[in-house]
């Protein structure tokens, strides 16, 4: 038959037979498909559904830039579209991976409308009319092959990108070893293995696919229309400069034929039971997930104290578990798996779902650890927490968000792990250091075990007075924090930025003996009661004081207090103290002269990537003349130093390095003199970790108000 | 077996305590109370009795500062009932001599195989409560008790003598145990079950009036002179451990 | 002439304990003061007799078997050497028979009783008793002038040397008439574990600030370094990270080793009281205001957990 338009056959060569054959597949694939996808979701759907929930939060606006605000669905899609998430580290590997996704994307549509085309139009209009309709053929179907060949190619260069980098580098993310090893062993080898089935899998249906092109048009002889079909062209033209002749490029199409439609169905009919599973979770869970989550904890579970069972679990939870890609880069950025502690929060997930498909009996082909004897996610009894999720990978985690920040699906493990804590304390059991500091929050309001009394103490021996908040109106509502407060090391600096604020002439002051600890890590240690009895102690105190704002020297109580608090009626915006430094250069408040030091900054986790707030104090170090020399890991990258989440409350010395350490070799490599702090805790904890290091000769710890104090022009009454 | 656990409250060793204005007593206005780390080893033991399965709980206490948190606390972590004893001034210090009288009182009406307390607490300058309260019901009593176990009308204890000697003897019921030290660290109660507690459960106040002083007439109270005190070694961790290795060299106790 | 100082020794088995001869040198200057004898109740018919040359008069407390405890027999062999002596003051250390019996003889005979003494002087017609409260925050001066007074006196207190002194007591027995509802079973002496730490000339020791079982190992290391053993306070033994035999304290050893060094001890008087003997006290503890560096002769605010690896390497751990 003469074609009229440049069109192909669709089934070129394949008997009646082999039609009904392929169709019965397809259907059967689908079924499979959709059986798998639903059966998933009617796993979300059984989840818990917190008062207020919905799957795309509103946003709120807060004057303060607000560090919670959901991303509108536009952006969240751009942000896919973009493979954003994927791209902001590790720039070659997200390439790749954006070639092998738009290249599928195209694939996909390309499959669509030839179905489109065949299939519906082609069967409705015969039905109809009783005459086939197609616009598969002309201009179409020439510019319908430039593209999707182009497609097809970009999906190869990704997907072989991919490949080499799975078979050939020795990156730890891709190492799946556990962070915690059962009693007994483990295998992963399943996972190993579906991963190079997903991925030859894929490689196998995208060479198929062009080969099967480059046989018909050898097969065809060539017609000279098929030159659009670029590559096809080029590979047919390959077979034929091998020798391959029409008629055995026609009967070797037919059987590839055959492999290539059967790799795809049986990829399709695979994908709700594997990895490629994240194909359609990954960006459904992109477009849900919510910063606020992380920031401001979620309530425990009506009527519970934590996490206790699998209806426990919020759908978003359910989702994010089959989101994960096992890509390991929270693995690889964790600061308790760096320092050796038992928690891997792709573990973490890993073993969740895995406990949440036994549960749901869902059927996991290759994506699922092997115990000799029945441990973990896969013992049949004992507590969520406890069992499932080892005490001590519970304990382990500091909160510092870096996997969360970093994972590339929007997985928010922290506020999970916070949920299982809570039932851990709700039983009473933890660390007995841990529960001596919430037994001293509790009676005295911090965590030194000191008396309340004594918290202002440090103002002793001030030549300046502190004014007191509750007493006189003041503009800014200085809030300490605990070690700020109590440790010998850190009034020394509380003092310092009395001094600073006195000089400058700033108004403020302090809530003397009725502050207390703002609780944000006893909230995230999992002590809910204890939080909100915090939270009512200070905030009957701040109603006591006559204030504008708040000022705080401590991240963790700023995140708290500007994320936390405003539920329960606080209305006041917070700053941290570096701000309110940086603010009075900007304002010419103060004038500085150059220290010409050499310098680094570590970003306090919960004012960096928590609250992003990173310009700040660096603007303070610069205005102070230093040159900054930034870490390797800085801004959203930064390394924790291990207190966070109450972890400075509980045993560290089982960890084979602590984080600290590893952070102080970190800034050692640079060179620098001076590694600049902006939270009390990391002052604490870094103070130690030089010494541990054996750097006190080379490297001094200094809080940045004490390089603005040594900076500060004209102010007598500030001494270093 | 019915099990009474007498706790107390007592100025927290945290704060810095401060001699009143006439110099008899500490002064108690600014001070944080807590529960006596010693009642709550009592109060865990009995517990511990209860979670093998063979104890009903009661805590009592005389109403002092603080002290409904310390009986919430006790509800929470699984005590069966609390009961709180009026009548006197819950603000001022309360003598063993007393506490015992009062407790007696309220016991002598009240059903128990065995009176568990802290054997001792920082305050109890006219003795400590076990004996003092024993003596006043009749029964039997035993001090630094680190376990027991009932045997029907006969409670076997053992006392701690020192050195880890423990000498063990058999009481005849009801009696009164000055416990030493919990077989395990108490429980924690976290603070929403505390506040459960709160809501659901309720604190049963009696009014009781008796007294028994055994003190004898407090003529000051002070803090002690401080002494020389030790020789702070300052500097690095290094340093320091280098004057520590000089001084256990210094008495010939190491080679290296 | 009459007995006006009645001392307890809480000797169960084997030899007198030290608290005994501190009370019977105090208790002696007492009973001159009061113009009277000075009375030493003894558990028993066998015990060694030549060592109680300080006091006047040995009350035997028949029907007392050695080898064996229990609180109510005691109370009632002790309240009978009471009833038969009448004197006016009883000495008792604060120790286990001391916190089982003041109170309880106290209540029985309407005495006045003064607990966690560390001072005792006569004040014309009264007892002036001086006592710790609060852990030793605090210092109490109380006046006893009750008929009979009780005393519960801190070990350490007084010179033990002081009752040490030769002489020919007489001996009297006294009859327990009294039939308490209580059986002294046994004496159960620990597991030995072959660790002697009173025998130790040093002594590597740990308190609560090692915050867990598992950091033991540090500092096992620095004593197993040095060839000494590893002793702890109350908070470590109680928690069952380190067996009984390795207390330090009241409720567990004295000890005088020629060095002790501690590392997270605050210095409870209950621990005090079992180490403040030794010769050279080096104490490491990161609170400056702990109570240890009072009684210590060296001590550091550095942390534990720098210091102790350091020190171990130093003696090749």
């Amino acid at each position: 038959m003469l074609a009229v338009l440049e069109t192909r056959t669709i089934f070129g060569g394949e008997t009646e037979a082999a039609r009904v054959i392929f169709y019965l597949l397809a259907l059967a694939t689908l079924l499979l498909f959709f059986w798998g996808i639903y059966r998933r979701i009617r796993v979300y759907r059984v989840g818990r559904r917190p008062a207020g929930w919905r799957w795309l939060r509103r946003a709120t606006k807060y004057d303060i830039p607000d560090v919670t605000a959901r991303p509108g669905v536009s952006k969240s899609a751009a942000v896919i579209a973009a493979n954003r998430s994927i791209t902001k580290v590790k720039k070659p590997v997200g390439l790749a991976h954006l070639l092998v996704f738009w290249g599928f994307i195209g694939l996909f549509l390309a499959t669509s409308i030839l179905s489109l085309d065949y299939d519906i139009l082609g069967n409705a209009s015969r039905i109809v009319t009783g005459h086939t309709y197609s616009f598969f053929r002309g201009p179409f179907y020439l510019g319908y092959n430039a593209v999707f060949d182009l497609a097809g190619l970009l999906a190869i260069i990704g997907s072989v990108m991919l490949a080499l980098r799975r078979w050939f580098s020795r990156e730890p993310q891709l190492d799946y070893t556990r962070a915690e090893i059962p009693e007994g062993g483990y295998s992963r080898s399943k996972i190993v293995l579906g991963d190079q089935v997903f991925m030859v899998g894929l490689l196998l249906i995208l060479v198929t696919g062009l080969l099967i092109q480059g046989l018909r048009i050898d097969g065809e002889g060539f017609p000279s229309f098929e030159r659009w079909t670029w590559l096809g062209w080029l590979i047919g033209k390959m077979f034929a400069s091998f020798g391959v002749g029409a008629a055995s490029a026609r009967s070797a199409h037919a059987w590839l034929w055959w492999v290539h439609v059967g790799s795809a169905l049986a990829f399709i009919a695979y994908l709700p039971f594997s990895k490629a599973l994240h194909i359609l979770s990954a960006p459904t869970n992109l477009v849900v997930s919510d910063p606020a989550n992380i920031r401001r904890l979620p309530a425990p579970p009506e009527g519970a104290a934590g996490y206790a069972t699998f209806a426990d679990f919020t759908p978003k939870e359910l989702l994010a578990f089959d989101s994960c890609t096992k890509c390991g880069r929270c693995h690889y950025v964790c600061p308790a798996r760096t320092a050796g502690a038992p928690l891997s929060p792709r573990d973490f997930i890993l073993d969740l779902r895995q406990w949440s498909d036994r549960n749901n009996q869902i059927p996991l082909f290759l994506d699922s650890e092997d115990r000799p004897t029945p441990s973990g996610p896969l013992a049949g009894n004992g507590p969520l927490a406890g069992t499932v999720i080892k005490e001590r990978t519970l304990w382990s985690c500091t909160t510092c968000m870096a996997c969360v920040e970093i994972c590339p699906v929007g997985v928010e493990h922290v506020p999970t792990i916070v949920q299982l804590r809570r039932s851990l304390v709700d039983r009473g059991e933890m660390d007995p250091t841990l529960q001596s500091a919430l037994q001293n929050i509790s009676t005295q309001g911090n965590s030194f075990g000191k008396s309340a009394r004594m918290r202002a103490r440090w103002t002793k021996g001030l030549d300046i007075p502190i004014p007191d908040a509750r007493k006189e109106p003041v503009e800014y509502l200085w809030f300490l924090g605990d070690f700020a407060s109590f440790d010998e090391r850190l009034v020394e600096i509380s003092r310092t930025l009395a001094k600073v604020l006195n000089s400058a002439g700033v108004s403020f002051g302090i809530l003397y003996e009725d502050e207390r600890n703002a609780g944000n890590d006893v909230r995230r240690v999992g002590e809910e009661g204890l939080f909100e009895m915090l939270v009512e102690s200070n905030m009957r105190a701040f109603e006591k004081a006559d204030f504008t704002r708040i000022v705080t020297t401590d991240p963790h109580s700023l995140n708290t207090l500007r994320n936390e608090y405003p539920a329960f009626g606080l209305d006041k915006e917070v700053l941290h103290y570096s701000e309110l430094l940086a603010g009075l250069v900007y304002r010419g408040k103060v004038e500085l002269k150059p220290l010409g030091r050499r310098v680094t900054y570590h970003d306090p986790c919960y004012l960096g990537r928590y609250n992003r707030v990173f310009d700040a104090p660096r603007a303070v170090i610069g205005a102070s003349g230093c040159e900054l020399l930034e870490m390797p890991r800085n801004r959203t990258n930064s390394f924790c130093c291990g207190a966070g989440g109450g972890r400075i409350w509980m045993d560290d010395s089982f960890l084979e390095e602590r984080p600290s350490v590893n952070r102080i070799r970190e800034a050692a490599s640079l060179g620098v003199e001076y590694f600049v702090v902006a939270c009390p805790k990391d002052y604490a904890m870094f103070s130690d970790a030089v010494k541990t290091a054996g750097l006190e000769e080379s490297m001094k710890v200094v809080d940045i108000v004490e390089l603005f104090s040594e900076a500060l022009i004209g102010a007598d009454l500030v001494e270093a | 077996m019915k099990i009474v656990v007498a706790m107390r409250q007592l100025a927290d060793l945290v704060e810095e305590l401060e001699v009143n204005a006439d110099g008899t007593d500490i002064d108690r206005d600014f001070v944080k109370f807590v529960s006596n780390e010693w009642d709550e080893a009592a109060l865990e033991e009995a517990l511990c009795h209860k979670d093998d399965g063979d104890a009903e709980i009661t805590v009592v206490a005389l109403d002092e500062p603080d002290v409904d948190q310390t009986l919430y606390t006790a509800l929470a972590k699984g005590a069966d009932r609390a009961v709180k004893l009026t009548g006197h001034d819950p603000e001022g210090w309360i003598r063993t001599g007393d506490r015992a009288a009062i407790l007696a009182s309220w016991l002598e009406r009240d059903d128990f195989d065995l009176v568990l307390t802290g054997v001792q607490a920082a305050d109890d300058l006219d003795g400590q409560l076990a004996g003092v309260l024993a003596e006043r019901l009749g029964v039997r009593h035993a001090a630094v008790v680190v376990g027991f176990h009932d045997a029907d009308s006969a409670v076997q204890v053992e006392q701690e003598l020192g050195g880890g000697t423990v000498a063990v003897s058999s009481l005849e019921l009801p009696a009164v145990l000055g416990i030493q030290a919990a077989r395990q660290t108490p429980r924690y109660a976290s603070i929403t079950r505390i506040r459960q507690a709160q809501q659901t459960q309720t604190i049963q106040e009696v009014e009781i009036s008796a007294g028994g002083s055994l003190g004898g007439t407090v003529r000051k109270i002070s803090p002690p002179k401080k002494r020389g005190g030790a020789e702070m070694l300052e500097g690095s961790a290094s340093e320091v451990a280098e004057r520590i290795a000089e001084l256990i060299r210094s008495k010939g106790l190491a080679r290296s | 002439m009459a007995i006006s100082v009645l001392v307890l020794s809480e000797r169960i088995a084997g030899e007198h304990p030290e608290a005994t001869f501190e009370l019977l040198g105090k208790g002696s200057k007492l009973a001159k003061q009061l113009g009277g004898e000075l009375a030493v109740a003894v558990a028993g018919t066998d015990y060694p007799v030549q060592e109680l040359g300080g006091a006047d008069v040995i009350l035997e407390l028949a029907g007392l078997e050695a080898g064996a405890y229990a609180a109510p027999i005691w109370e009632a062999g002790v309240a009978a050497a009471i009833a038969a002596s009448s004197p006016r003051v009883v000495l008792m250390s604060t120790g286990t028979v001391g916190l089982d019996l003041g109170g309880s003889l106290a209540t029985r005979f309407g005495g006045q009783l003064a607990s966690y003494v560390i001072d005792l002087d006569v004040d014309g017609e009264e007892i002036l008793a001086t006592a710790q409260l609060y852990g030793g925050k605090m210092l109490a001066e109380v006046a006893l002038d009750s008929f009979i007074c009780f005393a519960t006196v801190i070990p350490g207190s007084f010179p033990a040397d002081d009752g040490r002194s030769t002489g020919s007591p007489r001996v009297e027995r006294i009859e327990v008439g009294e039939k308490p509802k209580a059986v002294a079973m046994a004496i159960r002496e620990p597991e030995t574990g072959g660790v002697d730490i009173t025998a130790a000339p040093m002594l590597v020791s740990v308190g609560r600030g090692i915050g867990s079982s598992d950091n033991l190992e540090l500092v096992q290391e620095l004593a197993d370094a040095l060839k000494v053993p590893l002793s702890a306070s109350r908070p470590v033994i109680d928690s069952g990270w380190l067996p009984k035999p390795h207390q330090v304290g009241k409720s567990g050893k004295k000890v005088k080793p020629s060095i002790y060094l501690s590392f997270g001890i605050s210095g409870a008087p209950e621990h005090l009281e079992g180490m403040r003997n030794a010769e050279m006290i080096i104490a490491c503890n990161t609170d400056p205001g702990a109570p240890i560096f009072e009684v210590a002769h060296f001590g550091t605010t550095v942390d534990l957990f720098d210091l102790v690896p350091e020190l171990t390497e130093r003696f090749g751990g």
